[in-house]
């Protein structure tokens, strides 16, 4: 079997061949390098696990495309927070502190907009698309069948109650933490746009840490970091955590590794490891908000 | 058994196999007269992580251990959580990197006052801020989507512990202008930037040679 010829040859068919597998370059470079040592009858089965992975069923976004889904999400968190700052029923249930903390977040949201726009150019999708012409359903009621808000989603009180505005910040934040853990695989090896969105993705996490610390002071039972799966109190974000509770780590039982006193607890092995979610599980979970 | 399936998860497991049998005498796990050196490839950003991680444990450790004058119930819980990621982090890395770990690092935190909660938190402050800007300055060195998954599963909840170590020190600093930039971003640092401060609490000093970083 020559793999080379081959490549080529699919390359003809399907033009976009390089640029499914260039995230996965070292699938490759492996492939030819241990080629000479494994014998050949192994080839095949090597070779379809990378077709696998350039084919596979969890399709591989462009940078493109990656960073625009990326835009979306920073839409919705800069409009929801650009919301809450207006309203005057939210702002009278915000302490000075909790005010304090949500400007800071607003700003840093508007900012990554701006970036990504900046960085995208004229391949950014406009905001105008999103929702019902830019507007969206904080509510989580967003007809997406219909295209329209109906602000009677299972979140109805979120532009007059304080508790409910928190509890959807927060679900934002984590969310968005794992919207962009599960798209980082897509920039493999590419600097310029895997460190941006990886400079973005700890903020974001720095911003899930401090909501749950502004929850925490409101008297709710709940850490900066996420214990079990929906740790929240909020049952309609459930799927929002789906999978938070992972103990098993690239093959590895973390509860069966050593603690400072006999193995992990599994608490800790819960807490200690954030989980990503691919960006089609995420569109799904914001689609109610009127991200498109 | 674990480790193996860690390994072809990553899908290096026939590349992996090698290094193993001929790890003794692999580059990667050379002792050098100045320190060890964490190697190159995804093998030597695990162990950079790995590194990092013993520092931050053995930081905790002894915070929990010798608690800071004045400290609350609710701090005690929080930094022992804490204490309790690191270590799980550390013995995750060391799972992972099996013969190709680098050794169990000595630290040093004879400059650190651990009476005093402003320089723990400082410290912790410093080691949170650090650890974040060194995950995601080396997340495009990694070769492996499974390992750069793994990085980012870590990185986001060493961001939480910054976030909340910082309102410790100052509320609502979770995120100011002393660590992001005007763009709303983390600062990443490389890992010659990175190695030469973590240093400075080792003993056992590491080098990134691969890396434009040997400790003179």
């Amino acid at each position: 079997m020559n793999l080379l010829n081959l490549i080529d040859q699919i390359d003809k068919a399907d033009p976009e061949f390089q640029d499914r597998i260039s995230p996965r370059r070292d699938a490759i470079k492996n492939i030819t390098s241990f080629g000479s040592k494994v014998a050949v009858a192994a080839l095949p089965f090597a070779f379809a696990t990378l077709f696998k992975k350039a084919y596979g069923a969890t399709a591989v976004l462009s940078v493109t495309d990656t960073l625009n889904f990326a835009l979306k999400l920073e839409y919705l968190e800069a409009a929801f927070y650009n919301a809450g700052a207006a309203s005057t029923t939210i702002q009278a249930g915000l302490s000075t502190t909790e005010k304090a903390y949500l400007t800071s977040i607003q700003a840093h949201e508007n900012a990554h907009v701006k970036f990504l726009q900046g960085v995208l150019g004229t391949a950014a999708i406009a905001q105008t698309t999103q929702g019902t012409n830019g507007t969206y359903d904080f509510t989580g009621g967003y007809n997406t069948t219909t295209n329209t808000v109906t602000n009677t989603g299972p979140f109805a009180t979120v532009m007059t109650d304080s508790n409910i505005f928190l509890k959807v910040a927060l679900a934002f934040e984590d969310t968005g933490v794992r919207a962009y853990k599960g798209a980082a695989p897509n920039l493999l090896g590419q600097q310029v746009p895997l460190t941006a969105a990886l400079n973005i993705h700890s903020v974001e996490a720095r911003h899930a840490s401090a909501i749950r610390q502004l929850l925490f002071a409101r008297g709710i039972t709940i850490k900066p970091w996420i214990t079990g799966a929906n740790d929240t109190g909020v049952i309609a974000v459930n799927a929002n955590y789906l999978g938070e509770d992972n103990l098993v780590q690239g093959g590895v039982t973390v509860t069966t590794l050593p603690a400072v006193s006999g193995t992990t607890a599994t608490i800790a092995g819960q807490e200690a490891f954030d989980e990503p979610l691919d960006p089609t599980t995420v569109a799904g979970l914001v689609a109610i908000f009127g991200v498109k | 058994m674990a480790r193996r399936s860690f390994l072809r998860y990553a899908g290096t497991g026939a590349a992996a196999v090698g290094l193993l049998t001929a790890a003794s005498c692999h580059k990667d796990n050379i002792i050098t007269n100045t320190g060890i050196d964490i190697g190159n490839g995804d093998v030597g950003i695990l162990n950079f992580a790995y590194a990092l991680e013993q520092l931050e444990a053995a930081f905790y450790i002894q915070v929990a251990a010798t608690p800071y004058s004045g400290i609350t119930a609710t701090e005690t819980a929080r930094l022992t959580d804490i204490r309790d990621h690191e270590v799980c982090h550390r013995e995750f890395f060391k799972a992972a990197l099996w013969k190709q770990a680098i050794q169990a690092l000595t630290t040093d935190f004879s400059s650190i006052d651990f009476t005093s909660r402003a320089k723990v938190l400082a410290a912790a402050q410093a080691f949170e801020d650090t650890g974040v800007a060194a995950y995601n300055g080396a997340g495009y060195l990694i070769q492996s989507s499974a390992y750069l998954g793994l990085a980012g599963k870590i990185v986001s909840v060493e961001a939480r512990h910054a976030s909340y170590i910082r309102d410790l020190i100052t509320a609502g600093s979770f995120g100011d202008t002393t660590i992001l930039d005007a763009n709303g971003m983390d600062q990443s640092k490389t890992i010659a930037q990175v190695m030469p401060i973590a240093n400075t609490y080792l003993k056992t000093k590491v080098n990134a040679s691969n890396y434009g970083y040997v400790s003179f």
